[in-house]
């Protein structure tokens, strides 16, 4: 299952983006920012409290099931009256739900949250980043393992020198993406796949922003 | 026509070079000096491209300015900085100024350095940089765009012996070399039984290899680089030695250590050469050189 990873944004940045906005019905969403803790009923009666405590009025919450859904139109129809008294929305979702709200509800709307990347449950309450949708996938060059994403630098050629005890130069907490393929790779008996010298990136998979029809 | 330095390496000579480290700003006073005192005394003087991600005068104008002195450059690109059009476009402007010898590296994380919130490129790696190079000198671009008036340079990369884990790291290292370098600089090598293991393997390939001598200046700074750096490795003997030097003396220690070192690679004809890196005190240089016998 695929998650969208979030966090709060600091108060400060938060307070700064609602100044001006004196009256704010919060919206949170059911499904993914529950499981992270970032934006689930808890999260969101913390922020009204919180929000009360430095002088806004906070018209209503919700916690929608799945904020990134076109239905969720329909489920905030409930709360008209208190949408319509609101200055404005923090929304304490992913971008994805932030801009369908912001798309259905003719109202200024402030994310509350920081979206960080589309994790895979990798284990309980862990989620890491092992695709990054580049467009011009190239894992089955390196035994499954995405160095786009899973390389702090992308590199599809082998390690750079900051390799360190396999991990990866920025953080000691994270597996250096070439030990993972290397290993991989070695186990099953191919490392003669990573001696393959491999071209620069084609980086025109997709030009930004991304955009499908199924064809008529 | 070969670069001065690409003579150098193919005479079978033992190699030397060194490092200038960029000026924060546009001083280039201490550089000038440190380019001045050491020129006359090594094979090529290296210019380092935004050394640990901290933002400084350019490389290139580092190399112009080696070169305006009358020294030979070796241009250090990373590809932390600039996508392949803005490297081939600074390759050909190197060209045209008498810059021929380039080393290629990956470059280290944004993170590491002064501005950390910047977007890191890495559009190539090290091995792609150094094809490229290649590319260019049969008068194409990499998109396959002829060329008007060519370039021709001597092409390097690095290698980390003491890199764990290490396969990995020689699957690079000879991609780097299939893909067209003629010298690899070493990461720091302090361990040089550990080395020479290193060089057995890698004397089976047509590149000649420098080994990469760090300074040391007092027993922290080397317990720091265990700690910090990756892929150096200081032996505890070497700690000790450099813990056990007298007030005030330790920087001397290091100089020893280095010349040391550098006598031994040289005696017993473990690499091609060594690449002195004094970090902060590049005017040292002079003083390892002359330990090792050099001068
Ligand atoms: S190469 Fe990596 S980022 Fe690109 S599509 Fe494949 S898995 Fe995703
Ligand atoms: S240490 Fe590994 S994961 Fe990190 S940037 Fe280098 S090669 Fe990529």
């Amino acid at each position: 299952m695929i998650r969208s990873i979030t966090q709060q944004k600091p108060m400060e940045e938060i307070e700064s983006l609602i100044d001006g906005i004196n009256r704010v019905f919060i919206i949170g969403c059911g499904t993914c920012v529950t499981l992270t803790q970032t934006g689930g009923t808890m999260q969101v009666e913390a922020m009204k409290k919180s929000l009360s405590e430095k002088g806004k009025v906070v018209t209503g919450t919700t916690v929608v099931p799945v904020a990134c859904d076109n239905l969720t139109a329909d489920i905030l129809r409930e709360f008209e009256a208190q949408l319509k008294q609101a200055d404005g929305l923090l929304i304490m979702t992913c971008a994805f739900g932030v801009q369908t709200i912001a798309r259905q509800i003719n109202k200024i709307t402030v994310p509350a949250l920081n979206t960080l990347f589309i994790g895979k449950e990798t284990g309980a309450g862990e989620y890491n980043e092992v695709c990054t949708q580049c467009g011009t996938c190239v894992i089955g060059e390196t035994g499954g393992i995405c160095p786009v994403t899973a390389c702090h630098k992308g590199l599809v050629n082998g390690p750079c020198g900051g390799t360190n005890n396999g991990k990866c130069e920025i953080d000691s907490n994270k597996d250096c993406a070439w030990t993972m393929i290397y290993n991989r790779l070695k186990e099953l008996g191919r490392l003669d796949i990573m001696r393959i010298y491999k071209k620069p990136r084609n980086h025109l998979g997709e030009p930004s922003p991304g955009k499908f029809q199924i064809p008529a | 026509m070969p670069s001065a330095f690409k003579k150098a390496l193919n005479s079978g000579k033992f190699i030397v070079t060194c490092e200038v480290a960029p000026a924060k700003g546009t001083n280039l006073e201490k550089m000038t000096h440190h380019i001045e005192l050491i020129k006359d005394k090594v094979d090529a003087m290296n210019v380092t491209d935004h050394q640990s991600s901290v933002m400084r005068f350019p490389s290139l104008g580092g190399a112009l300015l080696v070169k305006e002195l009358g020294g030979e450059p070796i241009l250090q690109m990373t590809c932390r900085d600039r996508n392949r059009l803005a490297l081939q476009a600074d390759l050909l402007f190197a060209s045209s100024r008498g810059i021929n010898n380039v080393l290629c590296l990956t470059g280290d994380s944004v993170m590491l350095g002064d501005h950390k919130e910047a977007k890191g490129v890495f559009d190539l790696d090290s091995s792609q940089l150094v094809a490229a190079i290649k590319k260019l000198e049969k008068g194409k671009d990499m998109a396959g765009n002829e060329l008007d008036g060519g370039v021709s340079f001597c092409a390097g990369a690095i290698v980390t012996p003491e890199a764990k884990p290490l396969e990995p790291q020689l699957i690079k290292f000879e991609k780097k070399i299939e893909a067209g370098a003629e010298f690899i600089q070493t990461q720091a090598v302090y361990d040089l039984d550990n080395f020479k293991k290193f060089m057995d393997y890698a004397r089976q390939f047509p590149v000649k290899i420098l080994a990469g001598i760090i300074l040391l200046t007092s027993a922290p700074m080397a317990r720091f680089m265990n700690k910090n750096v990756a892929g150096v490795f200081v032996p505890q003997d070497l700690i000790d030695e450099m813990a056990a030097a007298p007030k005030g003396g330790a920087l001397n220690k290091g100089i020893e250590i280095a010349g040391r070192m550098i006598r031994k690679i040289k005696e017993e004809n473990i690499c091609d050469g060594v690449h002195i890196m004094a970090i902060g005190k590049e005017e040292k240089v002079i003083d390892i050189m002359a330990e090792a016998g050099l001068l």
